[in-house]
């Protein structure tokens, strides 16, 4: 069986005749974090979208753990590949609620540690989830997809609207999951981020695959590569 | 002559009060005086020509199927001005004519099989039209608030798909949301009928001499036809709409703005 969390096997993906993707070719491990860089608009949340079908190639395949994923069950695939986006979408009512909607008939117990896992005491359960600070927001949204027992996370720049200590607080929950064995694929255009989170790193450009690295340090000795992201970087601030 | 009827020396007077609206919009320089003056003999026009229609229709020696044969063009009119006027909903006018047709089989069927009024040319037409006109209005309302729901709540939309719900799930509280905008007008106006305003039926058998508990009795009939009509179409067209601002693998299509046509 392939070992692989996600093989891209020359995908493209065109939205009304514009080139988002192009002939993509890159492996996911299904282990640790592996970051996706890029500068904006490099494609970086459409390669993530494709992962559990939000989006669909136009060309080429997507393959999950050996199998195409439009040969899987989308609705299978989504709750074993949960997804926590840029900004967090809730849901009306509690944080209880929002329990309510990712899987109704979890147990306490089971959303007692769906709190634990995303850093967040047990007394938010009944706290009214629109007033949840950014930072709580996301961890809400991370707990609500963890409740669903997914076995890999992919995480669309979760951190990007957080200031600095809940965006380390929750690098620090995320990257705690690998340790139990989920994988994560991490969308980010921070270069710091990539160091501290990542295993291993995806660098996109304007829809391809520059490079592929197996340690975020290469980042460091490739001046073409951290031009690129701190370029971005410096842009985005 | 009977109380309530109009003589044409009658119907001339009451021009006076067209004249009276074209005054004010020249007094206040609203430049509406011709639409004014047209849509008025325009009024007059079509409201003469339907008579004659109708007389011919609901003469009790005319078979029904007349008068359901008009029904069926009232459907047809109504599901394309409901095309007409959300046109950002795609693929609508088939929807709408199943959605009037489903109503229609149950409201008519609730008022003439139970034998609530007699199956008669005079009732069906006039019944058919309240029930078809005033679905109309709320189906409008339901299709374009369902395609903006699902539009502007996007993120939580793809929220709930992500999390493995199929998309009927997916979009159910949207949709809910579209119906209660589309359905609480009528609901209001159940609530205020009598209270605030009388309605036309009501009113108009008045004023032709109809005992007032009487012209009461048709008129709360014909608002819960209303009623009931509305809240049919409307959950009718929202059902068969949701599936196709989805794809079969339970993805949100693209759901332009209408100003980015």
């Amino acid at each position: 069986m392939d070992a692989a969390l996600f093989r891209f096997e020359d995908v493209g993906v065109v939205f009304d005749g514009s080139v988002v993707l192009d002939g993509i070719n890159a492996v996911i491990p299904a282990h640790g974090v592996t970051a996706v860089v890029g500068a904006s608009g490099a494609g970086k949340s459409t390669l993530l979208r494709l992962c559990n079908r939000l989006e669909v190639p136009t060309s080429g395949r997507v393959v999950h753990r050996g199998r195409d994923v439009l040969d899987l069950d989308p609705l299978e695939l989504r709750k074993e590949v949960g997804m926590v986006f840029q900004k967090p979408a809730l849901f009306g009512g509690t944080v209880a609620d929002n329990f309510d909607v990712a899987a109704p008939d979890s147990s306490p117990e089971k959303r007692r540690q769906a709190l634990d896992q995303a850093a967040l005491g047990h007394d938010y359960l009944h706290r009214r989830a629109d007033t949840l600070s950014g930072g709580e927001a996301q961890r809400l949204c991370l707990a609500r997809t963890l409740l669903t027992d997914p076995h890999a996370l992919l995480l669309d720049e979760p951190t990007s609207a957080l200031d600095t200590g809940p965006k380390r607080a929750f690098e620090h929950t995320a990257t705690a999951l690998t340790r139990h064995g989920i994988p994560i694929v991490w969308v980010t255009h921070e270069l710091e981020q990539v160091h501290r989170i990542a295993d291993q790193v995806l660098v996109l450009d304007r829809g391809s695959v520059v490079a592929q690295l197996d340690d975020p340090a290469q980042i460091a000795r490739r001046t073409e590569l951290r031009q690129l992201l701190e370029g971005d970087h410096d842009a985005q601030r | 002559m009977r109380s309530g009827d109009v003589t044409g020396v009658g119907l001339g007077l009451s021009l006076l009060l067209v004249a009276v609206a074209v005054g004010m919009s020249r007094w206040r320089g609203l430049r509406l005086e011709g639409r004014i003056t047209w849509a008025s003999l325009r009024a007059i026009v079509q409201l003469l020509l339907v008579g004659a229609a109708l007389t011919l229709v609901v003469d009790p020696d005319r078979s029904l199927a007349w008068s359901w044969l008009w029904v069926a063009g009232m459907i047809g009119y109504a599901s394309d001005v409901v095309r007409r006027r959300a046109p950002e909903v795609p693929r609508l006018l088939w929807l709408t004519i199943v959605a009037f047709s489903v109503t229609g089989t149950v409201s008519l069927g609730v008022i003439f099989g139970l034998g609530v009024f007699p199956a008669e040319g005079r009732t069906i037409v006039p019944l058919a039209g309240m029930m078809v006109g005033n679905a109309m209005n709320a189906t409008i309302i339901a299709a374009r608030r369902t395609v903006e729901e699902l539009r502007d709540k996007r993120p939580e939309v793809e929220a709930r798909l992500a999390l493995g719900h199929p998309s009927r799930v997916a979009a159910r509280p949207y949709i809910a949301a579209a119906v209660r905008t589309a359905l609480i007008p009528q609901v209001e106006t159940t609530k205020a009928v009598g209270l605030v305003f009388l309605p036309g039926a009501m009113t108009g058998l008045i004023l032709a001499g109809v005992d007032p508990i009487d012209a009461v009795l048709v008129q709360a009939v014909v608002m819960f036809l209303v009623l009931g009509a509305a809240a049919t179409n409307t959950t009718v067209i929202t059902l068969g709409l949701a599936p196709r601002l989805f794809t079969s693998d339970h993805r949100l299509s693209p759901l332009p703005r209408p100003a980015d046509r």
